[in-house]
């Protein structure tokens, strides 16, 4: 049994967590946002797995995996919208995606 | 040490300007996740940490990679905008609180790994729970998944006209 206090693995998770929110908020490259946002959840995956570890309940551990089965069904749609964006714009820069304004 | 691997690769995945070059890092930090999540004795989850977004999403995001053809993907101009610069002090703000709630909170925390830790990841508890208790929401996401599937390839479809 290793002996890591529980707030190092919950600071680890939020630093992930805002290096993922930053590469949301400065990149321009909608794969690279896209791949930022996995971070985000896979920070917040840590902070579930640590918890339930600490508590001894499963709940953590079974959020995960709804957790990420959601993710995977994001990844698929958000790629489509991806191609599909492209496909119309021939582009992945968010600057130049504006077709929802007027 | 695996804390350093796993932010020092998912800084290295943010800052790649090439997105092949950034997907290839964040496999390896979803890999260094993984064993993260061995270290909280969480058997399972590490096995579909690497099946999953290692192995089915990042090759998923790699393919899409390719199909978009890199060579007409522009690169961004300058790295360090005014927008960028206050972007990421809005996030380093936001990084700050959570730490500094986090560590306000620590008192109450648990101490050590509970003993439970250990059977608790198993395959076999952790599907005993689903089914016996999560039912519902177990077809819930089934039905999500299904939509999903649909929804990309909707979306994907070339026009008919």
């Amino acid at each position: 049994m290793n002996s890591i206090p529980l707030v190092w693995y919950l600071l680890l998770s939020a630093i992930l967590f805002t290096t993922g929110a930053a590469g949301v908020v400065t990149r321009r490259n909608a794969i690279i946002i896209f791949m930022s946002i996995e971070l985000m959840l896979n920070a917040v995956n840590l902070t579930l797995a640590a918890f339930s570890a600490f508590l001894g309940n499963a709940d953590g551990q079974i959020l995960i995996f709804f957790v990420m089965t959601v993710a995977a069904a994001e990844s698929a749609v958000g790629l489509a919208i991806v191609i599909a964006l492209f496909r119309n714009k021939q582009t992945v820069n968010v600057n130049e995606i504006n077709i929802l304004k007027w | 040490m695996l804390a350093l691997c796993a932010v020092a690769t998912a800084v290295v995945t943010v800052t790649r300007r090439n997105p092949i070059a950034a997907a290839l890092w964040l496999v390896a930090h979803f890999g260094t996740l993984g064993a993260l999540y061995l270290t909280l004795n969480a058997q399972f989850i590490a096995i579909i940490q690497v099946l999953v977004y290692a192995g089915a999403i990042m090759v998923l995001v790699l393919f899409v990679i390719m199909l978009l053809n890199i060579a007409l993907v522009e690169k961004t101009k300058h790295f360090f905008s005014i927008r960028g610069f206050f972007g990421v002090g809005a996030v380093v703000v936001l990084g700050l609180e959570i730490c500094a709630i986090i560590i306000s909170g620590t008192k109450q925390s648990p101490q050590s790994i509970s003993p439970q830790a250990a059977q608790i990841g198993t395959v076999e508890y952790i599907g005993n729970q689903l089914f016996a208790h999560y039912g519902f929401p177990f077809e819930a996401i089934s039905f999500v998944l299904l939509v999903a599937i649909i929804g990309a390839v909707m979306l994907a479809k070339k026009k008919v006209d």
